[in-house]
């Protein structure tokens, strides 16, 4: 196959990494589910894996795996993006499991793992108030004055 | 549709013009990295191995392998502390059937010689200490999930580990005394496609694959311990 007749290759490819990392993108700002975002990251991860994996192609490319001593062809892709997205799958594992490990610890504080459910509960808890959705600790002054009434 | 979402679509189709006018500048049919083609070409006498994407993680960019794992380490570390320890009067999930027991026991020596083989030809075929580490670690959660009661015995887990982590930078230490560079490959390169080649790097794939797979196996069993509910 000639480079123009694979250009196909990249056109799919490209366009599956960025479709990818734009679905991940849109899933971790519009959901309100924890999990459900924790996915979008994911998704976000492969798209990106996806990206470097296609930089690293060329023409007709193979494997950069020496079979039975070979020399290495100049026909073989690049390596780099490959070492590249082994470190990133196993980082993203990593962060996957971590981010797991705190919704876990999160619904079981609060039994649920709705964000602006969560927002409205550690609002409450805390005393604060909510801004856009996200519980921000300006001082309220009519809860101030009613705790040092109380305490006075 | 609020507001939210009506501007995060707006910003998403933004982003990906940006990114579409990106790619367009990206000439495609050739290597773009620079680096690439010049390991492609020395890998093989420098280092030895007949898999070169090995050369590249362990040698030419060994120091950022030992970063990865330290990334690993500190995610798992993160992990064992938010979970905590699992209070000892909690029930267990129950148990599973037979079939799922049984096949559970069947696999465990199956995946063990699988991940083996894995990590000790990593230098030579696809995959390596990673890839063989996930399945190590699959080995050991397996029975876990189809027994919940069976506990995995994290003390020697993080044995291995710790052991492991420090046999990587030990090596890498020789190295740097023995030829001036952490982590350069030791030993000669031997000849390339022979299992007993490319040096040390059998032996620092042999620990990442076993640090790897005591972290993982330790991580999804901290995760599958902890109580359902409270």
């Amino acid at each position: 196959m000639t480079i123009e007749e694979t250009a196909w290759i990249y056109i799919l490819s490209y366009s599956g990494a960025l479709g990818l990392i734009l679905l991940g993108i849109i899933g971790m700002v519009i959901s309100r589910h924890l999990i459900r975002i924790i996915l979008g990251l994911m998704l976000l991860e492969a798209g990106v894996n996806l990206f470097l994996i296609t930089i690293g192609y060329r023409a007709n490319g193979v494997a950069p795996i020496l079979v039975d001593g070979q020399v290495p062809a100049a026909i073989m892709v690049d390596p780099i993006p490959q070492a590249l997205v082994l470190t990133a799958i196993v980082i993203g594992v990593a962060v996957q499991a971590l981010a797991l490990a705190l919704v876990v610890k999160t619904y079981k504080a609060y039994g649920t793992l709705d964000t602006q459910e969560l927002a409205e509960k550690i609002a409450q808890e805390s005393g604060t108030r909510i801004v856009d959705g996200i519980p921000v600790s300006l001082p309220v002054p009519a809860t101030r004055q009613l705790v040092e009434e109380k305490s006075a | 549709m609020n507001l939210r979402e009506i501007t995060s679509l707006i910003f998403i189709f933004g982003l990906g013009f940006l990114l579409y006018a990106v790619l367009k500048t990206l000439p495609y049919g050739e290597i773009v990295t620079g680096i690439g083609p010049v390991i492609l070409d020395r890998a093989p006498e420098e280092v030895g191995t007949a898999n070169i994407v090995a050369s590249v993680l362990l040698a030419y960019r060994g120091l950022d392998t030992l970063g990865e794992l330290t990334v690993l380490f500190v995610a798992a570390t993160a992990i064992g502390l938010v979970l905590g320890q699992r209070r000892p009067d909690t029930p267990y999930d129950p148990e599973a059937g037979f079939i799922l027991r049984s096949a559970a026991d069947l696999l465990f020596p199956f995946l063990i010689v699988v991940g083996a083989y894995i990590i000790l030809h990593g230098h030579l075929t696809p995959g390596g200490g990673f890839q063989g580490g996930a399945i190590l670690a699959a080995a050991f959660f397996i029975p876990l999930l189809a027994s919940p009661a069976s506990s995995l015995n994290h003390h020697v887990s993080s044995l291995i580990e710790g052991l492991a982590g420090a046999a990587f930078i030990i090596i890498g230490l020789i190295a740097l005394f023995g030829k001036e560079y952490f982590l350069a490959p030791l030993f000669g390169t031997g000849e390339v496609g022979e299992l007993f080649s490319a040096g040390s790097l059998p032996l620092l794939y042999l620990a990442v694959g076993l640090k790897v797979g005591a972290e993982l196996a330790g991580l999804l069993a901290r995760l599958s311990e902890t109580e359902a509910s409270d």
